[in-house]
């Protein structure tokens, strides 16, 4: 075989439209899901990202736009190439453990002893063996829910769709699935990791896209997401009166009044975080405020996707 | 592909392991049998009471003449009757008046300790009936009464003869509709259980969430299929079931326990060679000979079959489609009555056409797809031209690939839609959408 003189992305999507009877769910929508890694797929609570993760699990079809999978068109056939944990978790009640996990596996395509042999190492690893035999309504929901993610998993898929995975986890389990994934994708699996929780993203995420309202706000890899969005965002450390600082600062040196002054308790000392206009340079603002308090340190502050986060939507939804 | 095998094998398997589909499936046609059997069981095995009835006689005529049998004795008993009723003497009395013979409709007292037997009834008023009209003949002084009497005794009985059958394989029309009642129920029964059991089962996957996981690996259209044909597959496995043990029981297990002289009967029935003057119990020997007639049983079976099936998968595709629409059973019942009424007017029509198979409107509503298999169930027992079932099925069968389609249009968008109560309008809308 000829290695592909372009790297082809695992996943594209193209002006993805969809609308329900009144209601626009997803609006013009593109972006790249490259090879490996994590991919955060962000925004608030019915901003429409379930509507694009059914969309690339071929569960519906977009109105207009279209999904590539591997550089094709997606079909039903690639379904098997992906493991899709949905927000709402769903099992059989009344089915036995064991043979849930198979009937799921082989729908994946995996032949049965393929699975057999897959499971078993799985509920090995998760320790949980003796529940094979159990009904799905007699384990609590988090034992369910490890159940669900081995699901999605065992079938090796290449592409791994996580909607909201750590709700429901308490902070032990979350963490054995956080695990689970980054070893997923060391292993070289796609990951594409939906939430409106924004704590993990930093840790995990390489690359993101942030919906909100049916459209794609902001999409790129989170350093540069970040170094981008932390221009001129400075943390000031002294001790002193913050309010001497402030006004002698004034209105026309910071554009954004992104203050979080912090009283460290221990050696007294303030932490204002600054983010200066494009035309001011730090050097004037060291300068000015070395003469009103006593500086300690001065360093660049990149905003947490949080900040990024909050702050894309309000703007988004001022500009409306 | 075969994940739709995949699914049929989950819905197929889930039902058949259940506890209660073996119960039901083993004790149902052991109590058909019961139900069915136990008169006719009572009838041959009881041994009834014998009991002593006395009479007293004023007219000193009735009583030389009358009768017993093993069932009844007939004394005659003098002073007050009650003390004997009361001594356990006799079990009732009779008083005939000394002027019986001189009214045209004279009336008797009977009097029982217990309820009073019909047969014994009948009895008495034929016998005496049969004496004093005798008596009466005598005052007119005909010569050799007796031997004239003798001679104009006629005993008639009915044999009902089909022009439209072969001689052996006649039905008493009342027996045949019977069966056809019966099979028309059990349709009722069938198409309602296991139509609901379809719809249940997915509004469950609806409110479990399952679906997603599920719809991301099969497309709802072939969900939908597998589900209906798991589940049908049940029902025939349920019916072909209690058709090998009712066929078990009735080939081998009944001619075991009869006497010989009913399964001696029951051959010369079949063979045509019945002397039916000589059997007094027609009726019940040839209900008996159906139930043993291992061809008649299988034809009529392979015919319900092909109408359990088609009736089911016609109404199971409708079930499906109420079942995706709404998120809880409570919803589903106002959308489920337009599916129910079709088959509640088919088994009313079932059971009023009984008497006339061949009428218009049963012919009509045998052939259309809702009410179909149930009237035209009804409807085969009674012996009707064969081109008729075949083309019902046949409109059946259509009937159902078109509503198969149609039930998938509304259960791919009905299953995504949460917290809507839809009506019939919504359903439309929603099967227009591309």
């Amino acid at each position: 075989m000829q290695p592909l003189a372009v790297k082809i992305q695992m996943l594209e999507i193209q002006n993805v439209s969809k609308s329900y009877s009144g209601h626009q769910a997803l609006t013009d929508v593109s972006f790249k899901v490259p090879e490996g890694g994590i991919y955060g797929l962000l925004g608030p609570n019915g901003a429409g990202k379930t509507t694009l993760i059914r969309i690339i699990n071929h569960i519906t079809a977009p109105d207009s736009g279209q999904i590539l999978f591997d550089g094709h068109p997606l079909t039903q056939k690639d379904v098997v190439n992906i493991g899709y944990l949905p927000e709402e978790r769903g099992l059989y009640k009344k089915m036995k453990v064991g043979e849930q996990a198979l009937f799921f596996a082989r729908l994946k395509g995996m032949n049965r002893n393929e699975a057999l042999r897959e499971l078993k190492k799985w509920f090995e690893k998760f320790e949980i063996s003796e529940w094979w035999n159990k009904k799905v309504e007699e384990l609590s929901k988090g034992m369910a829910q490890k159940i669900q993610f081995i699901v999605t998993v065992l079938h090796n898929p290449r592409l791994l769709i996580f909607d909201e995975p750590f709700s429901g986890f308490d902070p032990i389990n979350a963490n054995l699935l956080k695990e689970e994934m980054l070893a997923l994708r060391d292993k070289g699996t796609t990951i594409i990791y939906s939430t409106h929780n924004m704590n993990s993203v930093e840790s995990l995420c390489d690359n993101i896209t942030l919906i909100n309202k049916s459209k794609n706000l902001l999409s790129g890899n989170v350093d540069e997401i970040r170094k981008e969005e932390g221009k001129g965002r400075f943390a000031l450390s002294f001790t002193g009166s913050t309010e001497n600082l402030l006004s002698a600062i004034g209105d026309d040196i910071i554009s954004h009044e992104l203050i979080v002054p912090e009283k460290n308790v221990t050696d007294g000392s303030t932490q204002l975080i600054l983010k200066l206009k494009p035309e001011t340079s730090f050097r004037d603002i060291i300068s000015l405020a070395n003469n009103i308090v006593e500086l300690e340190s001065f360093s660049r502050a990149l905003p947490s996707m949080d900040e990024i986060f909050i702050n894309a939507v309000k703007n988004a939804n001022q500009n409306e | 592909m075969n994940n739709t095998g995949l699914i049929i094998q989950r819905e197929y398997l889930e039902r058949v392991r259940k506890k209660s589909f073996v119960i039901t499936t083993l004790l149902m046609p052991l109590f058909m049998i019961i139900l069915m059997g136990a008169p006719a069981m009572i009838m041959l095995f009881s041994t009834p009471d014998h009991n002593v009835i006395g009479v007293v006689d004023n007219s000193n005529v009735v009583f030389p003449q009358l009768k017993g049998n093993e069932l009844y004795e007939f004394i005659p008993i003098t002073g007050n009757p009650q003390d004997k009723v009361d001594e356990g003497e006799i079990n009732g009395y009779l008083i005939i008046p000394s002027d019986i013979e001189k009214g045209s409709s004279p009336v008797l007292n009977l009097y029982m300790n217990s309820a009073i037997p019909i047969e014994l009834q009948s009895s008495l008023s034929t016998q005496i009936n049969n004496i004093v009209e005798t008596e009466k003949l005598k005052e007119y002084n005909i010569q050799n009464l007796p031997d004239i009497l003798d001679s104009v005794k006629t005993n008639v009985k009915i044999n009902e003869v089909r022009l439209d059958k072969e001689e052996g394989e006649s039905l008493a029309s009342n027996l045949s509709f019977l069966i056809g009642m019966f099979m028309s129920f059990l349709l009722y029964m069938f198409l309602i259980m296991y139509g609901q059991m379809v719809m249940t089962s997915i509004i469950e996957e609806k409110n479990n969430r399952v679906l997603e996981l599920i719809v991301s690996s099969v497309t709802p259209y072939r969900l939908m299929l597998g589900k209906i044909t798991g589940i049908g597959l049940v029902a025939v496995t349920q019916i072909i079931l209690w058709g090998i043990i009712m066929a078990f029981i009735s080939t081998l297990f009944l001619p075991a326990i009869l006497p010989d002289e009913i399964v001696s009967q029951m051959t010369q029935m079949r063979s045509g060679n019945l002397d039916i003057a000589q059997t007094d119990n027609y009726d019940m020997l040839s209900a008996l000979s159906l139930l043993t007639n291992v061809g008649f049983i299988i034809e009529l079976f392979l015919w319900l079959i092909l109408f359990l099936v088609g009736g089911f998968l016609l109404y199971a595709a409708m079930f499906a489609a109420v079942g995706s629409a709404v998120d809880n059973i409570q919803d589903a019942s106002q959308l489920q009555s337009f599916i129910l009424i079709p088959i509640i007017i088919a088994l009313i029509v079932s059971v009023s056409i009984g008497n006339a198979p061949n009428s218009a409107l049963a012919v009509w509503l045998s052939m259309i797809p809702f009410t179909s298999p149930m009237v035209m169930m009804s409807r085969i027992p009674a012996g009707i031209s064969l081109w008729q079932p075949w083309v019902s099925a046949i409109i059946l069968y259509v009937s159902f690939g078109l509503m198969v389609w149609f039930a998938g249009k509304i259960y791919r968008i009905g299953i995504f839609m949460y917290g809507k109560k839809p009506n019939i309008k919504d359903l439309i809308k929603w099967a227009r959408y591309k």
